[in-house]
């Protein structure tokens, strides 16, 4: 697969590491009622869509970007890519 | 020898002779030969024996579709079993033996199977060899891997080398036949950057082996003249020998190119090479392969495809036959008796199973319409067929053509279905292809050589137009359109003995018929009953004969039975040449610290440590074991001052604002408050709450740390803390970057250490135990001026500190450090001195941390902060984790003294069974302690913190051990931590 990185281009797959669903950003309050939960579900539940999936890649071999890239599970056809950063929530986690 | 069967014209080179050898004996070939038209042109008509019957095998096809013809070639370890005759380029000195017999080829002995051929059906194996169990593996495989099979490894290792590639083109084009060349001509005319590949040492395809003309001359001279163009185009690369045999996402082509195989030494040079083609767009020109018809006895040597027939005659000047039968369902198979004709060959009977055809243009040729070929007879090679009107025909080669099938399996690699078309009784391509696809010539079921050249030039012009390029004018060769009708016939009725659908494999109708019978009605699952298909040749010549059989047989058409799936690689690629370069020391590339060469030259053994190699222990004269020398280096580190290059933990630099906002979020403990100049311990934890990684995090500045991770964890953490920084901490200003292999790292150790670094830090530093405490950092130079880091910090227990450099230092450093060191008698130390000391105090490592351990489990539940967020916090909360009686890290010691501990054992009480009910843990990590005289262990208890002072048995299941162990503090030494603070 290449994927089109935002700043670098096309680059070939093999120099991003894969790591899964990009719901991953959306980190849940540690200090909700319902934290506990919340966080389990964060971290173990998933969709596996027959589509489109969002979902993290790293480019490790690169520039160490963690990239957004939208790929269809069935056509591997990739249809979006961005910087993480750029689409992690606004809010993150303060002392 | 010279060709019995050699006859004039081809495209041979008879200046150039070779020899070669087959079973021993000396033949003669010329340049220009495959092995198998040089072994027809000397009359070897009998080539190898079949895999299940060792049925008696000849030449049966011209390419890479062969399933017969599989020899083994050179000798010594570059012996190569199951080689195509038919690809095999003829070299000077080629020896190639034949296959699966035993005996002589002629004489096998094996071949007695053949004769309890009804027993030996599909799924035979599994229905015989079932009782008893036992009998599986150490009686029946053997004797099945000896009977069947077909060529022997060698069991020496690969002496070959291999090469992997990368290349760039706008079009890749597979295929250099009529339609690829003219594809190849439109585009590279046009300036399109082309990649044309044909697996072939000899480009032109079809037009090699007709006689057919294009644009006025001979199809081979006008394929040689487009080949000299294409040459001539800066913007063309021509590759022959070059097999296409994959596709996979986004435009990338898998390619194997034989750059050796035909030489008789590769002088050095790789004898492979793997390529991996990015290409916008492809034209897939692969055309078709010829199949054939089962009759009876439709594997007997001089049964041969009839296009196989034609290529032989007309390419290589090698006859297959000197009186030959033609049996077809087609108008191409009347081509093989024109040409034969042409090249005074004698054609015994041309047999064409339709009744519905154009008059016999051969008046003077025996013709035999609306019947078929029941048998045929010849021991050890074809003497005379039996039609079905019961007419004896005598030949020596029988030219079968059961109709074209387009090679189309690269189109199906990403998940495209082939579809049906009945008047060409063969699947096409279908809709779905691969991206940047364009499918042109008999590949796409056009079956004539003017549509091959009229689709090439025009997927050649558009993928110019693709590109905005001004495509030139339709330019298209002249040629004509043969006639190309066909009736489909896959099996003839009324044929006698037994008829083979797949050579490879010995699968016969029969064999279909009953997988049928016996409930594999799914293709796919014919396939795998039968093995039909499954052979090296992937059943190029034998899928679509046997799933029309299958269709047959349900009563289904043949679209609604369906293809097999066809997966990459569309033929065998050697492993090799996937492992291009990693093999032997590039399998895995190593990472040598600052001091490895010092190290070395002290006769260091080394050990791996992740991808690094470190100093296990410094072995000195006299000393004959490891643990001799590795007590010597940590009572030399307890009483004097050790040293140890400790560079492999991973270093990451921690800059920003909110670097320390940033250093809570990933570690359980604070850092907010860590005064500059001061070093503090931190535990990493996984998201579930269990321990991942553990450290010391330094901070040199207000918005400046250094964080180091374990050596096998260096790169994981640095990744998750990427993923902190970048996705959940998005909002943080903090940069980080690994400096693992910018700085070179000593831990000198022991109660001279501070007086061994005052002699290397320059003056200026004041390094006391006043000005420099424990868990203290700083900046400073050493050795006259040079930049360096230390930091008071202690893995072994003693008053230590850790020394960093830049990279370029560290073999000076080290050299200082030792030669600062001798008047202490210093000693350096390596992992295993490392390992009795972290034990000796306790320290948890890989073998504590292993993915299930919590940090209540190590007994530091409360550095896991409740008044902050940090990765892992919330669930390291949950009841499952925090409920009594979870195990302690603790320490423990045998009663009797005299007694060594074993990690793995698992604590039993005293009286107890060993069963799993009454296991209460498990020991992790044993040494024998030389600062306490006896064995120690480090484990995993249940509620160990309450239990100092119990005695319960270290049960080892594996090695037989039962060992009464006390329980202890895990600091065995010095538990108060006096020493590291003096």
């Amino acid at each position: 697969m290449i994927i089109n990185h935002p700043l670098l281009g096309p680059r070939d797959a093999a120099e991003f590491t894969y790591l899964g669903d990009a719901s991953l950003l959306a980190r849940p309050d540690w200090q909700s009622e319902t934290a506990a939960g919340d966080f389990d579900a964060w971290l173990h539940l998933r969709d596996n869509p027959a589509g489109e999936h969002r979902e993290l890649w790293f480019h490790e071999q690169g520039d160490r970007s963690w990239l957004i890239v939208t790929r269809n599970t069935l056509t591997h056809e990739i249809t979006g890519v961005e910087m993480a950063r750029d689409g992690a929530p606004a809010r993150g986690t303060d002392t | 020898m010279t060709g019995t069967n050699r006859i004039p014209g081809g495209l041979i080179d008879r200046d150039k002779p070779l020899g070669f050898t087959f079973n021993g004996r000396a033949f003669q070939g010329f340049a220009g030969d495959t092995l198998a038209s040089a072994l027809i042109a000397n009359g070897q008509r009998l080539i190898g024996r079949s895999f299940k019957y060792h049925r008696p095998r000849g030449i049966f096809t011209a390419g890479p579709e062969e399933p017969n013809a599989l020899v083994e070639l050179r000798t010594g370890a570059s012996q190569e079993p199951n080689t195509r005759a038919t690809t095999t380029e003829l070299f000077e000195g080629l020896n190639a033996r034949s296959q699966n017999h035993r005996g002589s080829l002629k004489y096998d002995i094996m071949a007695v199977n053949d004769l309890f051929a009804r027993f030996l059906s599909a799924g035979f194996y599994y229905k015989t060899f079932m009782w008893p169990k036992s009998f599986w593996e150490r009686v029946y495989e053997p004797i099945i891997r000896a009977s069947a099979g077909l060529g022997r490894l060698s069991m020496q290792a690969d002496p070959d080398h291999y090469d992997k590639g990368f290349l760039h083109c706008d079009v890749l084009i597979i295929g250099a036949g009529p339609a690829g060349l003219q594809a190849a001509l439109s585009a590279g005319r046009a300036g399109v950057r082309v990649i044309l590949a044909d697996e072939d040492f000899r480009m032109g395809g079809r037009l090699n082996a007709e006689r057919c003309e294009v644009a006025g001359t001979g199809g081979a001279t006008w394929a040689a003249a487009a080949v000299a163009e294409l040459e001539s185009m800066g913007n063309v690369r021509l590759m022959t020998r070059t097999t296409v045999y994959g596709v996979f996402d986004h435009g990338i082509y898998g390619a194997l190119e034989r750059n050796t195989d035909h030489l008789p030494d590769a002088a050095g040079a790789p004898r492979q090479t793997l390529w991996r083609i990015y290409a916008g767009r492809s034209v897939l020109a692969t055309g078709a392969t010829e199949r054939s018809v089962a009759f009876g006895n439709n594997d007997r040597p001089g049964v041969m495809l009839a296009g196989a027939v034609r290529a032989y005659v007309n390419r290589y000047g090698a006859t297959p036959g000197r009186r030959v039968a033609v049996f077809t369902n087609n108008d191409d198979g009347w081509r093989t008796a024109r040409d034969l004709r042409a090249h005074g060959i004698e054609i015994a009977a041309v047999i064409d199973s339709r009744t519905d055809t154009a008059p016999n243009p051969f008046p003077e040729v025996k013709t035999l319409f609306g019947e078929a070929v029941a048998e045929t007879c010849g021991r050890g090679g074809l003497r005379e067929i039996i039609t079905t009107g019961g007419k004896r025909i005598s030949a020596d080669c029988l030219a079968v053509s059961g109709g074209w099938t387009p090679n189309l399996h690269l189109t199906c690699h990403l998940g495209g279905k082939p579809v049906w078309r009945d008047d060409l009784a063969a699947f096409v391509p279908g809709n779905a292809l691969p991206p940047g696809m364009r499918v042109a010539g008999a590949a796409a079921g056009q079956m004539t050589l003017a549509r091959c050249l009229q689709e090439g030039d025009a997927a050649g012009r558009a993928v110019a137009e693709d590109l905005g390029r001004a495509a030139p004018a339709a330019n298209v060769p002249k040629a004509t359109d043969e006639p190309a009708g066909i009736t489909a016939l896959w099996q003839v009725k009324g044929a006698r003995g037994r008829c083979w659908v797949d050579l490879q494999n010995d699968v016969t109708t029969k064999d279909i018929t009953l997988s049928h019978r016996e409930g594999f009605r799914s293709v796919e699952h014919l396939k795998r009953y039968t093995t039909l298909g499954m052979a090296t040749d992937q059943g190029k010549t034998s899928n679509l004969p046997g799933l029309a059989l299958m269709a047959e047989a349900s009563g289904k058409t043949i679209p609604e039975t369906g293809t097999t799936t066809f997966r990459p690689p569309y033929v065998p690629v050697a492993i090799g040449a996937f492992g291009a370069g990693a093999k032997g020391a590039g399998f895995k590339p190593v990472r040598l610290t600052p001091s490895h060469e010092w190290a070395r030259d002290r006769g260091a053994v080394f050990t791996e440590a992740g991808q690094w190699l470190r100093a296990q222990w410094y072995p000195q004269p006299g000393e004959t074991d490891w643990r001799t020398s590795a007590n010597r280096e940590a009572q030399t580190t307890r009483n004097a001052v050790g040293i140890c290059d400790v560079t492999t933990l991973g270093k990451i630099d921690i800059k920003g604002r909110d670097a320390a906002a940033f250093l809570n979020l990933v570690y359980t403990n604070g850092f907010a408050k860590l005064p500059v100049g001061k070093v503090r311990y931190g535990l990493m934890l996984r998201e579930d709450g269990i321990v991942y990684d553990d450290g010391t995090t330094s901070r040199l500045g207000e918005n400046h740390f250094v964080m180091t991770t374990t050596t096998a964890n260096a790169g994981l953490v640095y990744q998750r803390l990427e993923f902190a920084r970048q996705c959940l901490a998005a909002h943080l200003d903090v940069h980080l970057i690994s400096v693992t292999d910018g700085w070179a790292q000593f831990a000198v150790a022991g109660p001279e250490s501070r007086a061994l670094l005052q002699k290397i830090v320059d003056a200026g530093h004041d390094i006391s135990n006043a000005a420099f405490p424990y868990m203290a950092c700083g900046e400073m130079t050493v050795c006259g001026g040079i930049r360096a880091r230390l930091f008071r910090i202690s893995f072994s227990g003693e008053l230590a500190y850790e020394i960093a450099v830049p990279a370029r230092y560290g073999d000076s450093m080290i050299r200082a450090l030792i030669a600062a060191g001798e008047p202490f008698g210093v000693a350096p130390y390596g992992t295993e001195a490392l390992g009795i000391m972290r034990i000796e105090k306790g320290h948890p490592v890989a073998a504590e941390l292993t993915g299930q351990t919590t940090a209540r489990m190590l007994g530091m539940a409360r550095m896991v902060s409740d008044k902050k967020d940090c990765i892992g916090n919330v669930l390291s909360r949950r009841p499952e984790m925090t409920a009594p009686g979870q195990p302690r890290l603790m320490g423990f010691r045998p009663v009797d003294r005299a007694q060594m501990l074993t990690a793995g054992a698992h604590f039993i009480a005293r009286g107890a069974e060993a069963v799993t009910e009454n296991d209460q843990g498990w020991m992790t990590s044993v040494a024998w302690s030389p600062a306490l005289g006896h064995s120690v262990g480090l484990g995993f208890i249940a509620r160990g913190e309450d239990r100092i002072g119990e005695v319960v048995r270290a049960w080892d299941g594996l090695r037989k051990t039962d060992i009464e162990v006390e329980i202890v503090s895990a600091h065995f030494v010095d538990p108060e931590g006096e020493r590291l603070r003096a």
